[in-house]
């Protein structure tokens, strides 16, 4: 990137990056784990197995026949208790396999590592490790891996900015797994033919800059860009803009910009499959926010309860009133404690209620505080007055869709109005209006 | 198991965290700006600029409150906006203004102008121009009786004389200000805009909070320059007289009534300093800092809405 080429707006924001220099925890196992038929964007999988089976680790129990789908396996080893709809965090009902653990934590039997001879082995191997982006997006990496113009592509962008403030998961698998990291980069260069990489970093965190520097010296072709101290440096629009100069319009995929992207903790797990054969069946999720008592990075299985590893760490010092799943910025508010880990969590952060109190809204004083820290350069005011007051054409005018929702207009505002909330609803608008 | 289930817990829409940023905290940052300009009344035309002042903004307030009470709708004083608009009302007018009329120009700023298009953020007018431009019109005498500087006063037995831009306008050359006096304020005119060195110390400060950006003051103050220099006249006496620096640093910059975009500032700030200095050079007024920013105010959404913005990804607002 020229050193002249202007960077994309955005906030600076406190980092609260608390469980950095803690060093991840092992959870012990827990006495059952629920796991969702839900687990990345695209078409549920439909349960493979049934109440009363017995269950190895890493075996398929949910798969989907549909293109953007990805197998999931039971993360434990024990006895299928419940195979019943359960409602998930986003407030849908799902096909849950509910397995009791026998504590032995058995394997399947013939996990190898799977032999690559062409592209097309490379992408159902893939598909096989159960990968999802593990960013938050969840979608499938071997969607991702296979975009339609691979010949275009020269660049893999590693994601590692890790924007949001408290989550430090990324940041621990570059500290931890740092070989695991720079093989999966490798693997994915060799066996998709892209020529270049280069890993997004933010500069607060120094230590995994300097860690991938000295593993990729001896590879030219791997690059690690330190990107300022910015949120959202890891949405990918921004991140390609940031790390490659390249732009790719609404409706074009980062492939049509020669780039595709990968989640630094994605790279780590594919490795993981290509020595082992052993697909994502366990994570690390930072557990942090100021009503919990021990902060913790914790590597646990996928399917875990929260209030599980919430106790793990301690349990609560304060009594919440807001739980996330993700970051403060872009995370979820959850409604229940008491559900499951999927594959695409990286934190669970548990605040109190003076945290959780929001100011009142206030008149709109057209300040343009939100149109200048859109990274994406819309204007958020005005597509407010125009979500307001129902006009379609003009939110369509205003490009509406190109929002990502990262939350910047709304944070800045003096007038504390839900901009990127609206932003939200007016993308519906204009997807049901549009028909 | 989970002792935090439904109905105990916060469900609400990311983002989760917002600045503590508020119009109460902008409000206040300009009220701190406009501190020095204020010293300086005082020091330059003495306690009546001060009460003058005060009567302003105790009046823009009282009307601000009345009239959300009697429309029922919630108080708003809080906010600090009226405050502001007392000041820079009161900073238009000769410190020698009878305090009713002061009284009248509250009511029109703040009942006319603001609350009835909708109260904050809604009105198409900087409401203290405004008010300055109806009061000018309606008390033409009072309205252009321009107490001499307390200073000045100690020497001469003159009360009241012509502004630096009235000595302009009537070709009294010889008789104009020395730049010193022109930049510390000590001159005839408005209570509030004559000290140049306030209002930039003040201009400065919220720039560095980051409550204005550069584009309206730098294009307005610019674009007076130049006209000067092309009208072939003295560009430092066009920037440091009459109300050009209250109006480009604290008026034009009026966030509801100035465009949103960048480009939009600029081609709104150069508008500003075309139609003042037209005014000035050929205008029968000796001073149109207050009509050009007026008519730039009206102008505002058509400027929004001819000026647009490039969206990431090349496209076009």
């Amino acid at each position: 990137m020229s050193l002249f080429q202007k960077h994309l707006a955005g906030i600076h924001i406190e980092h609260h990056k608390n469980t950095m220099d803690k060093a991840t925890e092992k959870m012990p196992l827990p006495d059952k784990v629920y796991i969702s038929m839900v687990q990345h964007i695209g078409a549920p999988c439909q349960p493979v197995v049934s109440v009363g089976d017995h269950v190895k680790a890493c075996q398929i129990i949910g798969d989907s026949p549909a293109p953007v789908s990805a197998p999931i396996h039971a993360s434990a080893s024990g006895k299928v208790v419940a195979v019943e709809p359960l409602m998930t965090l986003m407030g849908l009902w799902s096909q849950t396999v509910t397995i009791a653990l026998d504590k032995v934590q058995e394997s399947l039997e013939g996990l190898e590592p799977p032999v690559i001879r062409n592209r097309e082995d490379f992408i159902k191997a893939v598909r096989d490790s159960g990968l999802v982006g593990l960013g938050g997006a969840a979608f499938p990496t071997h969607v991702k891996l296979n975009p339609p113009n691979p010949e275009r592509v020269d660049t893999l962008v590693i994601n590692a900015a890790e924007c949001e403030p408290y989550i430090t998961a990324d940041y621990r698998t570059m500290i931890e797994t740092p070989d695991l990291v720079v093989g999966g980069i490798k693997t994915v260069m060799k066996h998709l033919n892209i020529p270049n990489c280069v890993i997004g970093i933010e500069e607060n965190k120094p230590l995994a800059i300097e860690i991938m520097r000295d593993l990729t010296a001896d590879t030219p072709e791997i690059r690690v860009a330190e990107l300022e101290n910015k949120y959202p440096q890891g949405a990918e629009r921004v991140l390609i803009y940031e790390t490659t100069g390249r732009v790719f319009p609404p409706g074009k995929l980062p492939a049509d910009a020669g780039v595709v992207v990968l989640n630094v903790s994605s790279a780590a797990v594919l490795e993981k499959y290509f020595q082992t054969g052993r697909p994502l069946i366990s994570k690390r999720v930072t557990v942090d926010g100021n009503a919990v008592r021990t902060p913790k990075n914790v590597m646990t299985l996928i399917g875990t309860s929260l209030d599980d590893m919430i106790a793990f760490c301690d349990g609560f010092k304060r009594i919440p009133k807001k739980i996330l799943m993700g970051g403060p910025m872009m995370g979820r508010a959850i409604y229940d404690d008491g559900k499951a880990l999927i594959k695409n969590n990286n934190a669970i952060l548990a605040f109190d209620e003076e945290w959780a109190a929001m100011p009142p809204e206030t008149p709109c004083i057209h300040c343009g505080r939100c149109v200048r820290a859109c990274p994406l350069k819309l204007m958020p005011t005005s597509l407010y007055k125009a979500y307001n007051s129902s006009d379609i054409d003009e939110l369509k005018r205003l490009h509406v869709s190109l929002c990502m929702e990262c939350g910047c207009c709304t944070y800045v505002c003096p007038a504390k109005k839900p901009l990127s909330f609206v932003n939200r609803l007016g993308k519906k608008l204009v997807a049901e209006g549009g028909k | 198991m989970s002792q935090y289930r439904q109905g105990g817990l916060i469900v609400s829409t990311s983002p989760h965290i917002i600045d503590d940023i508020s119009t109460t905290k902008i409000m206040r940052d300009v009220l701190i700006a406009l501190v020095p300009a204020f010293v300086m009344s005082a020091v330059i035309f003495g306690p009546r600029a001060v009460l003058l002042t005060v009567t302003c903004v105790v009046s823009c307030v009282a009307f601000e409150a009345i009239f959300r009470y009697i429309t029922r709708r919630g108080n708003t004083v809080g906010d600090l906006s009226a405050v502001v608009t007392g000041v820079l009302l009161s900073f238009n007018l000769p410190s020698s203004l009878p305090y009713w009329m002061a009284v009248v120009g509250s009511f029109v700023a703040i009942v006319i102008v603001k609350q009835l298009f909708g109260g904050l953020g809604q009105n198409f007018a900087n409401p203290a121009i405004t008010a300055r431009v109806v009061l000018l019109v309606s008390f033409a005498t009072p309205m252009t009786t321009w107490p001499l500087p307390e200073q000045i006063l100690r020497t001469t037995d003159a009360v009241t004389g012509a502004t630096p831009l009235a000595l302009f306008a009537e070709g009294r050359m010889a008789e104009l200000p020395s730049y010193s006096d022109l930049f510390l304020g000590f001159v005839g005119g408005s209570l509030g805009e004559t000290s140049a060195l306030a209002l930039l110390i003040g201009g400065i400060y919220l720039l560095a909070r980051r409550i204005i950006t550069p584009e309206i003051p730098l294009a307005f103050l610019g674009t007076v320059a130049v006209m000067a220099l092309i009208a072939g006249t003295d560009p430092l006496f066009h920037l440091l007289s009459g109300g050009v620096m209250l109006g480009a640093i604290f008026m034009a910059t009026d966030y509801a009534t100035s465009p949103l975009t960048s480009r939009g500032k600029i081609i709104y700030g150069i508008g500003c300093g075309l139609l003042t200095m037209v005014i000035r050079l050929y205008g029968s007024y000796p001073e149109g800092v207050s009509y050009a920013i007026l008519l730039m105010n009206i102008l505002t959404p058509h400027i929004d809405n001819l000026t647009g913005r490039s969206l990431y990804g090349g496209m076009k607002v």
